[in-house]
């Protein structure tokens, strides 16, 4: 049941994600300067904040799991971070394809491009850490505190863009809204796919997680008899 | 009241172990001054290009001769279970872990006391053209980078390949802190008193360094004892 569930749910993403592309090239105008390729602005953003939100959920269960104890916290929080890690990453790679074309370069050490790189590398230092835990409970205890410190760390990464000249095009959805209504909304109505995407690996990962546990918990069984 | 005395008596003994020995100190600021000396190479150590690059070279330094020293903090006390038995003693965990990061905070600052001439020299650099801004501006900094450091050390004592995974860890850490001391060190270096932008540099030290330490000393008895 749980299966078809999830199955159902990354099929409704397959559709709405295509339906929306077939909106943006044929229903959306080019951008006046960037031409075609502004359409990347669709994944890349909705990609930054989905990740963002899965960190956020790495950090509820983290907090959670120092709180009860329940294992279920720590397969949440593991799950969460590698899908967080994976949004992170699309979000980077097609910040490197939009910037190849306009800027014409790949990368640039501009603050947001450079703390966005940081953020992804503090999750990727999570999950080496758990690699070097053998024990499963202080495997959870130790990098649900690593979670709660990388956390803490994220806003002073990205307030300092403020204080930072910056090359980035300036933020299109808060502060003078320089971005068309349009355009807008198929930018929150494509966030939607995402979002289930990332609940169907999330989910996935959880199941992995809770079989590989009891997996251990046989294996330790079986050494003792 | 007890409590700090309990963290102070933790900073003594740490203190007069390392004074015995003198291990970790010898070793980080020898690293400091090869790399002081490394850094030569891997630029032309004309005026112009000190100038601009100073706050960053003298940040790495510190930042790595840190790593060096912060790594034993911990470690120092698994030989003879000593670890074991600073845990089960009275003394707090958030105590123990206050004055072992009091006693790296005071060995950290001796070792850049030491750099930041021998930097001067080397690279003919003026550094006391602002010498309360450049005192307050190392002594926040490097409490950003002692009380993760420590925070850090305590994480992966138990762990094996516990000397890769601590630079790993903490460098992404602490990188809002270093860029916030690069960015100071640098304009003071030039005779700049921070005004404007310069002070949210300042701010943003402070920031870093209460909301840190108060979640080191929450989180840091799930970390020793769980």
């Amino acid at each position: 049941m749980r299966e078809k569930i999830l199955y159902a749910l990354g099929a409704l993403a397959a559709l709405l994600l295509a339906r929306n592309i077939w909106v943006m090239l044929t229903g959306l105008p080019d951008e006046a300067f960037q031409g075609a390729i502004f359409r990347i602005i669709f994944f890349h953003v909705p990609a930054a904040f989905t990740c963002f939100l899965c960190f956020f959920v790495a950090l509820v269960a983290s907090i959670s799991y120092l709180k009860s104890g329940k294992m279920q916290w720590d397969s949440l929080a593991v799950s969460a971070t590698e899908a967080g890690l994976a949004f992170g990453a699309a979000n980077l790679v097609s910040g490197m394809i939009w910037a190849r074309i306009i800027w014409g370069i790949w990368w640039t050490w501009d603050w947001r491009l450079t703390s966005m790189l940081v953020c992804w590398l503090l999750y990727a230092g999570y999950l080496v850490l758990r690699r070097a835990v053998e024990e499963p409970a202080q495997r959870a205890r130790l990098s649900a505190v690593l979670s709660i410190l990388s956390f803490a760390v994220v806003p002073f990464v990205f307030f300092s863009i403020k204080w930072f000249r910056t090359q980035h095009p300036q933020p299109v959805l808060y502060g003078e809204g320089k971005m068309d209504a349009a355009y807008r909304a198929m930018l929150y109505l494509n966030w939607v796919p995402l979002l289930m995407l990332a609940a169907v690996l999330i989910a996935i990962r959880i199941g992995q997680e809770n079989r590989r546990r009891e997996l251990d918990a046989l294996r330790r069984e079986a050494h003792s008899i | 009241m007890l409590f700090l005395r309990q963290a102070w008596t933790v900073a003594q003994k740490d203190l007069r172990s390392e004074f015995r020995t003198k291990e970790a100190l010898n070793a980080s600021l020898s690293f400091a001054l090869v790399i002081l000396l490394l850094f030569s190479f891997a630029f032309d150590p004309t005026a112009e290009m000190t100038r601009e690059i100073s706050g960053g070279l003298l940040w790495l330094v510190f930042a790595f001769a840190g790593a060096l020293l912060l790594n034993r903090s911990f470690a120092r006390e698994l030989e003879n279970d000593c670890l074991d038995v600073l845990v089960v003693s009275p003394v707090p965990a958030a105590a123990l872990f206050l004055g072992k990061a009091l006693a790296n905070y005071i060995l950290l600052l001796g070792i850049e006391a030491v750099c930041l001439p021998v930097f001067g020299v080397f690279y003919n650099a003026d550094w006391t053209r602002q010498p309360a801004w450049l005192a307050i501006v190392i002594l926040l900094a490097t409490w950003g980078i002692t009380i993760i450091g420590t925070m850090f050390s305590a994480l992966t004592v138990n762990l094996r390949l516990r000397e890769l995974m601590l630079p790993m860890l903490v460098y992404p850490m602490l990188i809002p802190c270093l860029m916030a001391a690069m960015q100071l060190t640098t304009a003071l270096m030039a005779g700049q008193a921070p005004s404007g932008d310069q002070l949210a540099w300042v701010r943003m030290l402070v920031g870093f360094d209460i909301i840190f330490t108060a979640l080191s000393v929450a989180l840091v008895e799930t970390v020793l004892i769980g």
